[in-house]
Formats: C-alpha cells, sequence, structure tokens
C-alpha cells in the first residue's frame, strides 16, 4: 500500500542506481576544521564544497543524510524574536494563561463532548481563532515562535480545545494565508480571525488516509467555464459539523500540452453557503471530545472559480505545504501537555507516603520523574528551534517537522503513561485529571500524518538527497580531471575513515565546555549515520524505498540524532548565559546524549547485522501467516 | 455631564503566589515572582469602564506608582479599557517606603491636574492591606469619599452609592467630584483580551516623577521585622460539650 504514496513513487526515480554509486566519505572533516577557524559565523561555511551540484540546503536533517553538519540553523540556540515581538508576547502569555486556568474547564468540556459556550465566546473574544492572521485583517499577526508559546498554555490546559483553535488556524485556513489571493484573504481572514466563522481541512476520505493522493472527491469544471462542480464526501473531519468555510481537495481532469487528461488534486475554498454542503452527526472519540469531528458530504456543489486555492492540479503540493506548516504547533502545545502532567506526577510524589518515605525518595520513581522531565526538555528544545528557523525564514524545514512531530507525541504519551504510573490508583480515577489528557494524547500518534507514515517521509526524503549527493559525485568522476578537488576531497575522508584516522565530525566548537563529552557522543552519531545511509543505498539502491525495517531504524536514528543537537545547543546557551537552571539542564543533557547515541548505534547495527536481518524475515513472516490465518495462530495451551 | 476618572491600579505579588519572606526578615521575596494587577483595583478599572460604556464617561486615565514594571499593569488597564497611562516612577528604597501617605498625595495631585471629577481606587492592596489610600485622597482633595462600593449609581452631579459595611448594605448620596472604592462584589472584571492588548501597545503612557508632582515620598514608616505568620498549631478532638466547655474555660476563652 505504502508504494502507493507520491513521494515513494518520486523516489524510485531518483534514489542513486546501486551499481553506478560512487563511495562518498560521510563527513566533511575538513570542512569542519576549517570552521573551526571561523566558528563565529558558522551559517557561512556549513555548506560544503564536497557535495558538487547538490541543491544548497540548510537543513540539519537534510544534510545529516548526506553526511553533513549543516550547523547554521542548529547552533547556537537561535533567538529570532525582536524586543518589541518579545515584549509583545510578554503581555500576552499571563492573560492567556488566566483565561485557561479561570474560565475554561477541560473536565466539563470534555463530558460536554463540545467546548462550552461561554469558553467559544471567550475564545473569540481572546482573538484565538486568529493568532497569525495579519493584524490589518483582523488577526494577531503572530510570528510562528509566538504562536507555539500560546498554543503550549492551550496544549497544558485542554487538547480538545486546542485541536478546535488548531483545526481551524492550524490547516483549516492556512492554505488560504499560505496560497490565497489578496482578494481572497480580504474576503474571508476576518470573519475567520474573529471567529464568527469556523474553518475546516478536508483531506481525508473514507478510502484516503495516509495515502492521500488517491482521494475520490471530484470536481468537474462546469462548461461555461465559471464554476466547478464538487462531488464527494470526507471522513475525521475536525469542525466539520462547525465549520462555514472549509479547504477541500478534490481531484480534477487536467489535460496536458499532448492533449492527455489526467486527474489531479485541486484545492478549494469551499463555503458552506454554496449549497450541497452537509455534515454527519459528531463522532464519538476515544479523546478529544470536546472537538468536532464530523463527516462533511458535498453533494453538487457549485464552486466559483476564484475560489481555487493555489492553481488547478497543485492541490498535492497545498496540502503537503499545509501540513508542514501547521505540524510545528504541535510540538510546543504537547509540551505544554508534558509541563502539566509533571507537574502533577511530582506533586503527587512528593506528598504520597508509603513504606515510611516519601515516594519521590525512591529510584523507581525517580527515574520515572527524572525522564519525564528529560523528554521535556529535549521536546521543547526541538519545538522552539524549529518555529524559530521557521521564522528566520527557513524553507526546507519538514523533515524537522515531521520529527518534531513524532517525538512531541511520543513523549508525551510516555510522560501521561508515567504521570498515571506515579498517581497509582489515583491516577486511573476520572476526577483526578490525568485519563482525559491520555485519551486526549492518544490521537496525537495517528493524525496530521500518522507517525509510520511521518517516519517513512523523513527516512525516503532524506535518502532521496544523500542519493543526490551520491549523483553529484557520480557525475564528477565522469570528468575527474575538472573535479580533481571534489574528489580527492571524498577519497581523503573516505581513505581516513578506513584506516581509522577520521575521528568524525566535531561539534565541540558549537559546544559549552562542560558538554563536550555529549557533543562527542552526538558527532559519532552524526558519523554513523552517514555510513550507514551510504551503506543502505549502496547496497540497496532504489530497493530501499521497500526496506521499512531498515527505513523506520534510520528515521529513529536521525531523531535521536537531531534531538541530541537540539539539546546540546540550548543547553549550551542556558550554561554560556549561567541560567539559574544550567546545571539541571546539563545533566538532562548528559542524560539524553548518552542514551538516545547508544540507541543509534543500535538502530543503525540493526540495518547491517545478519542476525537483525533475520529478525525481520521472522517479523515479515510471523505477520503474513497471522493475516492468512486472520487471527493468532498457534493452538490453546490447553489444546481445549 | 460626561466624567473624566482617574483609577489607580497598583502592581502587587499575584495572589496565588505563595509568599516567602526575604532572609533578612526585612520583606518579602519579590525577585522573579509573579505580579499582577492588585484585584480591587481590576474592579475599579472594570467600574469605570462601565461608566464609560454608558456614556457616563469621556475619559479614563490610569496611575500607577511604582518601578518599571508598573507599567505592565499599566498596560493590563489599558487593554481592559482605560485611554491612558501615567507612571509615577518610584524605585529601590523609595518604593519599600512608599505608603498610603505618599500615594495618596500624588493621586490628589494628579487628580487636580488631570481636572477629574471621579477618583476610583480598589478600597486596599493585597500585599499591604492598608486600606487607607482611598480616605487619605478624598481629605487631601476634600471631596466626600464613597468607600466599600457594591454598587454605583451616578446621575448628573450626584452618585447613590451602596457601600458594603459591618453591619450590612448602606446607600449614600455623594456630590462629585468624589472619591469612591471598589468592594469585591461591585462587578466582575474583564479579561484583558489579545486584540486589546494589541492595541493597547499604541495607547500613550506618559511618566512623571514625585518631585514633578511635589511630592515627599521619604519613608515615615521604618520596618522593623517580616515574619512568616506562626504555623497552625494542631487541633485536638473532644468527646462532648463538657469537655470543649472546660478546654475553652482553660484557654480563658469564656
Amino acid at each position: 500500500m505504502m508504494k502507493s504514496v507520491r513521494f515513494v513513487n518520486r523516489l524510485q526515480n531518483t534514489i542513486v542506481q546501486k551499481s553506478a554509486a560512487v563511495r562518498p566519505g560521510a563527513v566533511a572533516w575538513n570542512q569542519i576544521q576549517r570552521q573551526k577557524a571561523s566558528a563565529a559565523q558558522p551559517q557561512e561555511t556549513a555548506q560544503t564544497t564536497s557535495a558538487p551540484k547538490s541543491e544548497e540546503t540548510k537543513s540539519f536533517v537534510m544534510g545529516l543524510f548526506k553526511g553533513q553538519v549543516n550547523s547554521g540553523e542548529v547552533f547556537p540556540y537561535p533567538e529570532v524574536m525582536n524586543e518589541e515581538q518579545k515584549a509583545t508576547l510578554e503581555m500576552l502569555v499571563d492573560p492567556t494563561q488566566k483565561f485557561f486556568e479561570e474560565v475554561n474547564d477541560a473536565q466539563k468540556n470534555d463530558t460536554l463532548e463540545k467546548v462550552e459556550d461561554t469558553t467559544m465566546q471567550g475564545l473569540r473574544e481572546m482573538g484565538a481563532f486568529g493568532l497569525q492572521v495579519p493584524t490589518d485583517l483582523g488577526g494577531l499577526g503572530m510570528t510562528n515562535t509566538q504562536y507555539a508559546r500560546l498554543v503550549e498554555i492551550v496544549g497544558e490546559s485542554d487538547l480538545g480545545v486546542g485541536i478546535t483553535l488548531g483545526a481551524h488556524q492550524s490547516i483549516g485556513f492556512k492554505g488560504i494565508i499560505l496560497y490565497g489571493t489578496p482578494e481572497q484573504k480580504e474576503k474571508y481572514l476576518p470573519s475567520l480571525a474573529s471567529g464568527e466563522k469556523m474553518a475546516a481541512f478536508c483531506l481525508t476520505e473514507p478510502a484516503s488516509g495516509s495515502d492521500a493522493s488517491s482521494i475520490r472527491t471530484k470536481a468537474v469544471l462546469s462548461e461555461d467555464g465559471k464554476h466547478f462542480l464538487l462531488n464527494g464526501s470526507k471522513i475525521w473531519i475536525s469542525n466539520g459539523g462547525l465549520a462555514e468555510v472549509f479547504t477541500v481537495f478534490a481531484q480534477t481532469p487536467v489535460t496536458d500540452s499532448e492533449g492527455n487528461t489526467q486527474d489531479k488534486i485541486t484545492a478549494f475554498i469551499v463555503e458552506r453557503s454554496f449549497g450541497g454542503v452537509s455534515n454527519g452527526p459528531p463522532e464519538k472519540k476515544m479523546g478529544i471530545k470536546a472537538s468536532n469531528t464530523a463527516e462533511v458530504y458535498f453533494e453538487d456543489v457549485k464552486i466559483p472559480r476564484e475560489n481555487l486555492l493555489g492553481e488547478v492540479g497543485e492541490g498535492f503540493k497545498v496540502a503537503m505545504m499545509i501540513l508542514n506548516n501547521g505540524r510545528f504547533g504541535m510540538g510546543a502545545a504537547l509540551g505544554g501537555t508534558m509541563k502539566g502532567l509533571i507537574k502533577k506526577a511530582v506533586e503527587h510524589a512528593a506528598g504520597r507516603k508509603q513504606f515510611g518515605g516519601t515516594i519521590d525518595t525512591y529510584g523507581a520513581i525517580q527515574e520515572k520523574l527524572a525522564r519525564m522531565a528529560t523528554l521535556q526538555y529535549v521536546n521543547e528544545s526541538m519545538a522552539y528551534l524549529l518555529c524559530s528557523n521557521m521564522d528566520s525564514g527557513s524553507k526546507e524545514f519538514q523533515l524537522e517537522a515531521a520529527i518534531s512531530k513524532i517525538f512531541a507525541s511520543e513523549a508525551a504519551w510516555f510522560v501521561a503513561d508515567e504521570a498515571i504510573q506515579i498517581c497509582g490508583g489515583m491516577g486511573y480515577m476520572k476526577d483526578f485529571g490525568l485519563e482525559r489528557v491520555m485519551r486526549d494524547l492518544r490521537i496525537f500518534r495517528i493524525f496530521e500524518g500518522t507517525n509510520d507514515i511521518l517516519r517513512l517521509f523523513v527516512s525516503l526524503t532524506g535518502l532521496q538527497s544523500a542519493g543526490k549527493h551520491l549523483q553529484g559525485l557520480q557525475k564528477a568522476m565522469r570528468n575527474p580531471a575538472g573535479n580533481i578537488g571534489v574528489i580527492m576531497d571524498e577519497a581523503n575522508k573516505r581513505a581516513k575513515r578506513m584506516v581509522g584516522l577520521n575521528s568524525g565530525p566535531s561539534l565541540n566548537q558549537y559546544v559549552h565546555p562542560d558538554l563536550q563529552e555529549s557533543a562527542t557522543k552526538a558527532a559519532t552519531s552524526i558519523e554513523e549515520f552517514g555510513v550507514a545511509v551510504e551503506g543502505l543505498l549502496v547496497k540497496h539502491g532504489k530497493k530501499v524505498v521497500d526496506k521499512q525495517f531498515f527505513l523506520w531504524r534510520v528515521a529513529d536514528a536521525s531523531i535521536d540524532i537531531y534531538s541530541m543537537v537540539a539539546t546540546l545547543s540550548r543547553a549550551s546557551r542556558s550554561l554560556s548565559e549561567n541560567a539559574p537552571a544550567a546545571e539541571h539542564e546539563k545533566q538532562i543533557c548528559q542524560l539524553w546524549c548518552s542514551e538516545a547515541s547508544e540507541r543509534v548505534t543500535r538502530n543503525l547495527k540493526a540495518i547491517r547485522s545478519s542476525e537483525s536481518a533475520a529478525n525481520f524475515g521472522r517479523l515479515a513472516s510471523i505477520s503474513q501467516q497471522l493475516v492468512q490465518n486472520g487471527a493468532t495462530v498457534p493452538e490453546h495451551p490447553l489444546k481445549c | 455631564m460626561a466624567l473624566r476618572v482617574l483609577v489607580g491600579v497598583k502592581r502587587v505579588i499575584d495572589y496565588a503566589v505563595k509568599i516567602r519572606v526575604k532572609p533578612d526578615n526585612m520583606g518579602v521575596v519579590t525577585e522573579g515572582v509573579k505580579h499582577s494587577m492588585n484585584p480591587f483595583d481590576e474592579i475599579a478599572v472594570e467600574e469605570a469602564v462601565r461608566l464609560r460604556e454608558k456614556k457616563l464617561v469621556k475619559e479614563i486615565i490610569a496611575v500607577s506608582c511604582g518601578p518599571k514594571q508598573s507599567q505592565e499593569t499599566l498596560r493590563t488597564a489599558l487593554a481592559m479599557g482605560v485611554d491612558r497611562g501615567i507612571h509615577v516612577e518610584v524605585s529601590g528604597a523609595e518604593y519599600e517606603g512608599l505608603a498610603p501617605f505618599h500615594v495618596s498625595k500624588i493621586i490628589a495631585k494628579l487628580a487636580q491636574e488631570e481636572d477629574v471629577n471621579l477618583v476610583i481606587l480598589g478600597k486596599q492592596a493585597i500585599d499591604d492591606d492598608c486600606n487607607q489610600t482611598g480616605q487619605m485622597t478624598a481629605a487631601l482633595l476634600d471631596w466626600p469619599q464613597a468607600t466599600f462600593a457594591s454598587e454605583v449609581k451616578v446621575e448628573d452631579s450626584k452618585m447613590e452609592v451602596t457601600r458594603e459595611v459591618d453591619g450590612g448594605l448602606e446607600t449614600i448620596q455623594v456630590s462629585l467630584p468624589a472619591v469612591l472604592t471598589a468592594d469585591l462584589r461591585l462587578n466582575e472584571p474583564r479579561y484583558a483580551t489579545l486584540p486589546n492588548i494589541m492595541k493597547a501597545k499604541k495607547k500613550p503612557i506618559a511618566k512623571k516623577t514625585p518631585s514633578d508632582l511635589g511630592v515627599d515620598v521619604s519613608p515615615r514608616v521604618e520596618t522593623v521585622r517580616v515574619e512568616d505568620p506562626p504555623v497552625r498549631d494542631a487541633g485536638q478532638k473532644v468527646e462532648n460539650v463538657e469537655e470543649l466547655v472546660s478546654k475553652l474555660k482553660e484557654a480563658g476563652f469564656c
């Protein structure tokens, strides 16, 4: 099924052929050395010349796959807000917090299965529906960083409200902000920003989930060319029952220059008032019950031509851009959720007496609390690194955004689980408030790109770019005389690695002296990663797209590496600024780098080892037998 | 008659913060502690804004005496609907010794300068619990005072105020100009919404010093010692009424 995902198809054409691959070195060791001399401006020198003709990328994760250390976006920990933006944000934090503490009642919303009317009205007045809409169109004109800081408060208080707000502005009308014409913006954004009208994002269909390109909803241009006629149905649409304005994706017939007609996805802005738009009853869900989720039906809906969002046939790109651009808020929101969970767990652990002492004095609980705090810190470091990069104009952040979403949703799940465990029976009780958070959290690993698909997305996009890097070297080899420098660079690195001379890339110049050991561990992981990616491409060529057991592990290793780097960067800043919690952060960073680097080694080893290969074979086989049998295969141990 | 109103807003340690006494026992820890507008002052601001919404008030000016951060409190008032702010900067040792005696002089002076007809203050601040500024201001201006207000009606040049007194409610009539202090039940203050906070950034805050106003703010009171309230002793369970009575007698309570 995965093969039909469009990016996989694209990938098969571009991944370098096994037989023709040139083996490049993974690490620009000498470049790093050069960089040391001018470490003050790492951005300038981070681009290495050893990747001839490959596209310029500043993305750390993208570079990681090519065996480069693109330090510019990760070191030093960015501070993108100017004084005024910072002052504005400071003024907004307290009132937002106060609103969520005093007005919003998460438990009540959960029971009612809707956001209370008074809260909704309060949120409208608060301006919460148009945080990033430009101020001249009635919004608050926030940067991604400012937005993230405020949704962190929402995430701590009520994820159901978070989804209502997020489905509206993070994806619902994000398309209008990103692709809307000035007329569309003027027409729609003011009433959406005020919350007078709600928006929804309509992509998923009964037969089209992760494989978004397979949607069946259809829009056909009328004979007079003035409108499109839309037919189809969408499922699990957040705000589907409340929205007045929908971003809808549908197949439209597109005729190319040779006269061939093919269905391509196009995005539209659809108003409920066009007629023919209806919705099903609110879905009964496990969590985020306060948010409305419904099926939305389109029956002969007449969409005026001017409501095209982007170009005809460009809808898939529009959808992916919206999702990539909307994902960053999740890391921050779930960072807030984790903070809230940790507060409750700490309070309980410090007050609960058993066996003569409070339970926070016992190692079993200490490990849980420390791991929860570590995950929260690491997540937060990545989340704000990501939105800072977006705010400073980074265009290529889709891998970082995917990693942040994967990490945040899994870390928050772990933290919720452990918080409940620490609180014991109390934690299991509804009134204690933790079970709701756990139910609410579960969806985050599923929606807006399941974590499984996002892992493949990270691996395959990264491998694709690594493949291009290899192709570039390949071309250089065809004209060795003209590219001697490039080839010598690569040859040098390769030789050094083979004889163990190459100590790998170094992050030491970017990291506080107290964290050198951790930085070395991260650097070693980066080195191992480059080698493993190269090996994978050389061994499997384009067939790598089918090796999901490998791709999963490559993704996990990249997540661990990016998280180490983000954490090193933030903790270094705190240490050099002598921040009040610097020593605490140092310990967290050391713990994380130590364990994450071990995981990287293990995951990458699994790509090469014959024992892992055998296990992957077993896993595939066991699963196939299950499916054939339709249930577990062995007979009952009691044989009856 | 459309009034001009002066409202006092004090920056205090947030009501939800657990207060800690400084190690030298000369004050409480304020650094790194969340501050917000004195809740009674919020009620005062709300009342002024409501009067303006009823078209009884033409302009609302808020004043705050304190360090630089008092401007944040003024911004909150501006976001709630106040038109402009005056920040009377008092910091350091002077601020530590600042008392109703000084503040009422500052407010009285500003009331005259700004030619207001009504001064609305919180009945007291939740940090020092003085409950003096309103009364002193009225005395300095020689205006009538209506303290502990739980309901306010303005008609022409008079104001009918329901006051919360120990015995119940007392309704009085005062003529304007006057000083009003807000009690808890006067109204429920609105939230400063994000769009209004953004708009408030553009509203002016004038800066003044006590000496600009001819007010001497040298301390008149010396703090000898600040202590935590004593920890409450554990209670005792009694079996019956007789035991209770005898215990009370023992303790000299009856």
